[in-house]
């Protein structure tokens, strides 16, 4: 490795490595066990940071008083569901083009996280729509879409515990992953495409965010958790699945004893 | 398959699907046969209100189309996959992708365009409007073939497990839905005197879209299924 960077700067080698250390599996179970203490110290930190700003300090809305509180939990939610199933996409895309291991460990390693923020931001997509609209659903683009993304992550997560072997049902379940991010953009367009109960875009536009300051701020702080918390959860699931993945591996002996 | 070129090897295949369905007959008349069924089926469980018909019709007729679609995709690669022939076409030099098409396009031709020609028997059973059996037949002619398309995706990945029929409606149900909405959204707009063309250029786009892509992602997803 270091002959190759003979003639490159000795921080492109570093890089390098790191990145080569990281895709082996035995290397990634210790590191990711590094980081998880950090990541969930954050996350906790932020959503209490979060959690006081928009509960306590953001003003109440003109039109809807209080209860537009749970937007702190439902966009963080649905922007959470979109996210993961893209880096869901573009994990499996990644082992299914260069054959990485560890790529196909987080891919199926976030597919219930996704899963359940999906199903989060559809039951508080719900609750809040009760008061607001009067309905707990409605048939709208965003709602059917948003509930054919739930669908999708139930596919993959069905399609992986169907196939036996772990190599062959990671790489199904990036062909289906990658047929369903059509949905994606569906998804983000259907609130400008169709005529829709569910609101325009307020914050994902290239104009300016249409939210006041006071309440973009928490929004943020509760999006960041949101992501810090995946981040965690997911790598605690993808050491659950390495080790599972490498139970014969003597490294993984070697821990049990 | 000793053909030496492209068009002759899916040709081929096209017309050996179809002699082997014609020889079959109840490969083509059994999903045909549970399209009327469940179509029928409908009248008789929420009451044969003339209004009430005419505006679930469309959907119903739809539905039922997609079930009888979904419970025919087994049979596009099964009978390959279980005496080894799938393999074979792997292992050819011919792109996988291509003869996958023409698999597709045969499955078409036996279990999607019966209901195609069947369908404004239904429209008339349930009483549309004549815009709109003529609409649906539109919609159908556009849709079935996506139809073949997606589920063939969701077939290749499922060809290689024991109970792959139920998972099988799990994987490609999600992905039939935009299409479920444009096309009932068209039959339900022609019913009621609207324009239709904003649906069926979504549709056509559906299909186009479908028909440049799906044959590489069932190619790959074969490809997984059976190493």
């Amino acid at each position: 490795m270091l002959e190759q960077g003979y003639n490159r700067s000795l921080y492109a080698v570093m890089f390098n490595n790191f990145f080569h250390r990281l895709a082996s599996p035995k290397h990634f179970y210790r590191i990711a066990g590094a980081w998880i203490p950090w990541l969930a110290g954050a996350c906790l930190l932020l959503f209490l940071a979060g959690l006081y700003y928009g509960l306590v300090v953001a003003p109440p809305d003109y039109q809807q008083g209080d209860s537009y509180r749970i937007m702190f939990i439902h966009v963080p939610a649905a922007w959470m569901s979109l996210f993961i199933y893209m880096v869901m996409a573009g994990a499996g895309a990644i082992g299914l083009i260069w054959r990485i291991k560890l790529a196909e460990v987080i891919a199926i390693s976030s597919a219930p996280v996704g899963a359940s923020f999906t199903f989060l931001a559809l039951v508080t997509g719900s609750i809040w729509g009760k008061p607001m609209w009067g309905t707990w659903w409605v048939w709208d683009a965003r709602l059917t879409s948003e509930l054919i993304l739930l669908f999708l992550y139930i596919g993959v997560i069905a399609l992986h515990s169907a196939i036996e072997e772990r190599r062959t049902a990671a790489r199904a379940v990036a062909i289906l992953a990658l047929v369903g991010v059509i949905n994606i953009p569906i998804i983000h367009f259907s609130v400008e495409w169709w005529n829709t109960l569910h609101q325009g875009p307020t914050v994902t536009r290239l104009d300016k965010p249409a939210i006041h300051l006071s309440m973009l701020i928490p929004l943020l702080l509760m999006a960041l958790a949101f992501k810090l918390y995946y981040a965690f959860v997911v790598l605690m699931r993808a050491r659950c699945e390495v080790l599972a993945r490498e139970r014969s591996a003597g490294w993984v002996r070697e821990l049990v004893e | 398959m000793n053909t030496d070129s492209l068009p002759r090897a899916f040709m081929v295949l096209v017309r050996r699907d179809l002699v082997l369905a014609i020889r079959h007959r109840a490969e083509i008349a059994n999903p045909l046969l549970f399209f009327i069924l469940v179509t029928s089926l409908f009248p008789l469980g929420i009451g044969a209100n003339p209004k009430l018909l005419v505006a679930v019709g469309p959907g119903i007729i739809w539905v039922a189309a997609l079930l009888a679609s979904l419970l025919s995709l087994d049979s596009v690669f099964r009978s390959d996959f279980d005496d080894g022939s799938l393999e074979q076409y792997l292992l050819s030099s011919h792109p996988v992708s291509v003869l996958v098409l023409a698999k597709i396009i045969a499955h078409w031709l036996i279990t999607g365009l019966p209901l195609l020609l069947v369908s404004p028997l239904l429209g008339i059973l349930l009483g549309l409007p004549s815009e709109a059996i003529q609409v649906l037949f539109i919609t159908l002619l556009l849709g079935t073939p996506v139809l073949s398309l997606i589920g063939a995706v969701g077939v290749a990945l499922t060809v290689g497990l024991r109970k792959g029929g139920m998972i099988l409606s799990l994987l490609v149900l999600p992905l039939y839905i935009p299409l479920l909405i444009f096309a009932a959204g068209a039959v339900d707009s022609a019913a009621a005197g609207l324009p239709v063309t904003a649906h069926l250029s979504l549709i056509a786009a559906l299909l186009v879209l479908a028909l440049s892509l799906s044959p590489f992602a069932t190619a790959a997803a074969l490809r997984v299924s059976l190493s």
